[in-house]
């Protein structure tokens, strides 16, 4: 009865505590819409506008040097773009350099991460050298890379062994493509690893002690306690690199302007709008590229099966 | 109580915010419409969009090159002040093309490179030039600045390209230089003593200049009809084509390719040519301005310096050398078209172009202009008469509003040279550059 009596006003208190909360949270989602309602409607301003208008132009055959020769094509330019290899060919290389970068990025990242995260001393210094890289421009970063590797001024010939010195890293499609990773690695594991170290501090050390304390050995509390408890840190940071790294741009154009098939599909999308100005198609390609980082996204989210606003709410 | 006093706090601060604020906005127009106005006096400024010239010398003193020009082409009614545009050609010609169709006002005149003319041309960018522009100006660069039928652009300086070589390797290798020489025998030769054949093989439009000169001097053309546009005949596919692939495909795949064959460019090649007289050397196939770097560089290697010709696609058939520039359009766009197209004259006159030619190494489009006693002092007199003849008898790009649409199709089936193969490339290049000029292909 005790029990009965104690249990039974509960749920009544729990309804209204829970009708309350309710109440709160929905007062306070109006008041969270209310507030982000002014940047939401600039950025509805600024970016929906453009895309509009790719969509719009998508469906022309347009020049930008012959606007009178204008001529609407329907889905034309889209057919053109996906039975053309060299679109295939460029998402091939996209989603390489994404997929390499990437993983090697999440490897090395998590090793910094851990570093920065376990430091007693010198934190300072180790944390702001390893972030060094992600401070600088990738254009800068690029040529830096490029000059490396370059055949007549490069140094990284003569550093590799098993490498001639007349090796030529821009010569051929695999050699230039990895000079291109290696440039775009350097440059955002930093940023990887930044992410990944907000969600190492998330990690409880009583758990840590807890599995220590039932005899869990270090590769152990890895793979069972860090890694599962970081799962939506690991997501955030992959999302953001991997989003990041399909839209590869700069690094391309300054190491080998898409020479030797190591252009990537916004680097494709740049020529056919800004060298070739070709609205049309260039639109459609812009277009094909939004959907791919739109499909990209939501096959992560998937993966990861992880809910972004509950992962916010962790913390 | 509580709530009158910021009020009229605030409305006591008001009227000196606003003064602040109508202060910063008077400041802000005057100093808006002094940079738009030209100048106290009303007089008009003619903005010369100029393509970046060659670092003046130590010691010069004055404005160099165009900059030089603008200020000596500035009279009492009008000044001409330069605007730098990007290094590359094809950075020059994206930023002008994008400000054109916007139909920015503050171009007046604009240095075009002459494969990018047709194309400023044909899209209705330029106003007209003077009739007598084309006047004592060498063929060449009179074609190089048409279109149409019309001359559109005044030619300010030509360039060619010329074949310089070391006087050493050629005698080891017992090659007469006096006489025309073909692609085949300098690889040849080339490979029988060590050396290399530079040449610019990059993917980009330089590697193009190359094979165009290859076909012309085989007798045929990339495209021909130009005037039709998009619906130009592709003559790729042919035995010029066929003999400039095989050309390519012989040296890419000899000893005397240069290791960075397929990225290189007209600054790669320089080094190959040897820095001190112990280097084997070689030839290479470069612009005008060779001689001046040379000059400036070790004594015996410039000694041991030879320039001839353009080499023979075919033995016995005169070669075509490749012609560059730049030609001097007026915007159609400018709201002074009237005072610019009178800069022009001034510009491009004679005497300009010789000292242009005298500052920067960049030879003259006036053919008068290579009998100025000036310029004679400047250069030996068979080198001047090659460059002359050679930009007389040049095989320019053809004049098309699609070059660049050509220029990405031909390098995408001959990048890299290693992989062009004489008896597919030419065909799949004039099938690859009809569907993109269709539309019916990326590129």
């Amino acid at each position: 009865m005790a029990t009965g009596a104690v249990t039974a006003p509960r749920p009544q208190a729990s309804d209204r505590a829970r009708r309350a909360a309710t109440e709160r949270s929905r007062g306070e989602n109006r008041l969270g819409w209310k507030l982000v309602a002014p940047a939401v409607v600039m950025m509805l301003l600024v970016t929906a506008y453009p895309m509009f208008r790719a969509l719009y132009l998508s469906l022309y055959k347009y020049r930008l040097t012959a606007p009178e020769d204008r001529e609407f094509v329907g889905l034309n330019n889209y057919l053109a773009v996906l039975t053309d290899s060299l679109w295939w060919i460029d998402v091939g290389n996209t989603v390489f350099i994404m997929v390499v970068t990437v993983a090697v990025e999440l490897v090395i990242g998590f090793a910094f991460a851990m570093v920065m995260h376990r430091l007693i001393f010198a934190r300072g210094i180790v944390r702001t050298s390893i972030l060094i890289p992600y401070g600088i421009i990738t254009v800068v970063s690029a040529f830096a890379w490029q000059f490396a590797f370059s055949l007549n001024n490069g140094f990284v010939n003569g550093w590799l062994p098993l490498v001639g010195d007349d090796f030529n890293w821009f010569g051929s499609k695999w050699p230039a493509l990895f000079a291109i990773c290696v440039s775009e690695i350097w440059k955002t594991t930093p940023f990887m690893s930044l992410l990944l170290l907000a969600g190492l501090s998330q990690i409880s050390e009583d758990m840590l002690e807890a599995a220590k304390v039932d005899g869990a050995t270090w590769w152990q509390r890895l793979w069972k306690v860090i890694i599962p408890n970081m799962r939506a840190a690991i997501m955030v940071a992959v999302l953001f690199r991997a989003l990041d790294a399909f839209r590869i741009f700069d690094n391309i154009y300054v190491m080998t302007r898409g020479a030797q098939g190591t252009e990537s599909a916004s680097f494709l999308t740049y020529r056919q709008v800004i060298e070739q100005f070709e609205l049309g198609i260039g639109s459609a390609l812009s277009v094909l590229l939004f959907l791919s980082v739109m499909l990209i996204a939501f096959l992560l989210v998937k993966l990861f099966k992880v809910d972004l606003a509950a992962a916010r709410q962790e913390g | 109580m509580g709530r009158p006093e910021p009020h009229t706090a605030s409305r006591r601060k008001h009227p000196r915010r606003r003064q602040v604020a109508l202060g910063m906005v008077a400041v802000i127009a005057s100093s808006l419409l002094a940079a738009c106005g030209g100048g106290d006096s009303g007089k008009p400024t003619l903005t010369w969009y100029i393509n970046p010239d060659p670092t003046a010398p130590g010691g010069f003193k004055g404005a160099f090159g165009q900059a030089g020009i603008a200020e000596r082409c500035s009279t009492d009614e009008y000044t001409v002040e330069t605007e730098l545009l990007p290094q590359s050609a094809t950075e020059q010609r994206i930023q002008l093309l994008r400000r054109l169709a916007a139909e920015d006002t503050s171009i007046d005149l604009m240095s075009l490179d002459p494969v990018f003319t047709a194309e400023f041309a044909d899209a209705g960018y330029l106003a007209p030039v003077p009739a007598n522009a084309s006047e004592g100006v060498l063929q060449g660069a009179v074609e190089g600045a048409s279109w149409d039928g019309k001359l559109v652009a005044a030619p300010l300086w030509a360039n060619t390209q010329v074949l310089w070589y070391r006087k050493s390797l050629a005698e080891a290798a017992n090659l007469d230089m006096t006489q025309p020489v073909t692609w085949d025998q300098i690889i040849d030769a080339a490979v029988e003593n060590k050396g290399t054949v530079g040449v610019q093989a990059n993917k980009y439009e330089g590697y193009v200049v190359w094979i165009n000169a290859l076909i012309t001097s085989a007798g045929g053309a990339i495209i021909t009809e130009t005037d039709k546009g998009a619906d130009a005949d592709v003559g790729v596919d042919s035995e010029a084509g066929t003999v400039a692939a095989g050309i390519v495909e012989k040296l890419a795949n000899s000893s005397a390719a240069q290791a960075d064959l397929s990225v290189s460019n007209e600054g790669t090649v320089i080094p190959y040519l040897g820095e001190k007289a112990s280097d084997p050397g070689g030839f290479m196939v470069n612009w005008t301005f060779i001689y001046a770097t040379f000059k400036g560089g070790d004594e015996a290697v410039f000694k041991d310096l030879g320039w001839a010709r353009y080499p023979q696609s075919v033995e016995g058939k005169e070669s075509r050398p490749p012609i560059g520039g730049i030609n001097i359009g007026v915007s159609a766009f400018s709201e002074n078209s009237d005072l610019a197209t009178q800069a022009v004259e001034c510009i491009t006159s004679e005497e300009n172009q010789v000292t242009y030619a005298i500052e920067t190494g960049n030879m003259p489009a006036s053919e008068a202009a290579y009998d100025d006693e000036a310029l004679k002092k400047q250069f030996p007199t068979d080198l001047l008469e090659l460059f002359r003849e050679s930009i007389e008898t040049a095989g320019p790009r053809p004049p098309s509003p699609y070059w660049n649409t050509v220029v990405s199709a031909v390098l995408s089936k001959w990048h890299p040279p290693s992989e062009v193969d004489e008896k597919t490339t030419p065909e799949e290049t004039a099938t690859f550059i009809n569907a993109v000029l269709d539309g019916d292909a990326l590129v």
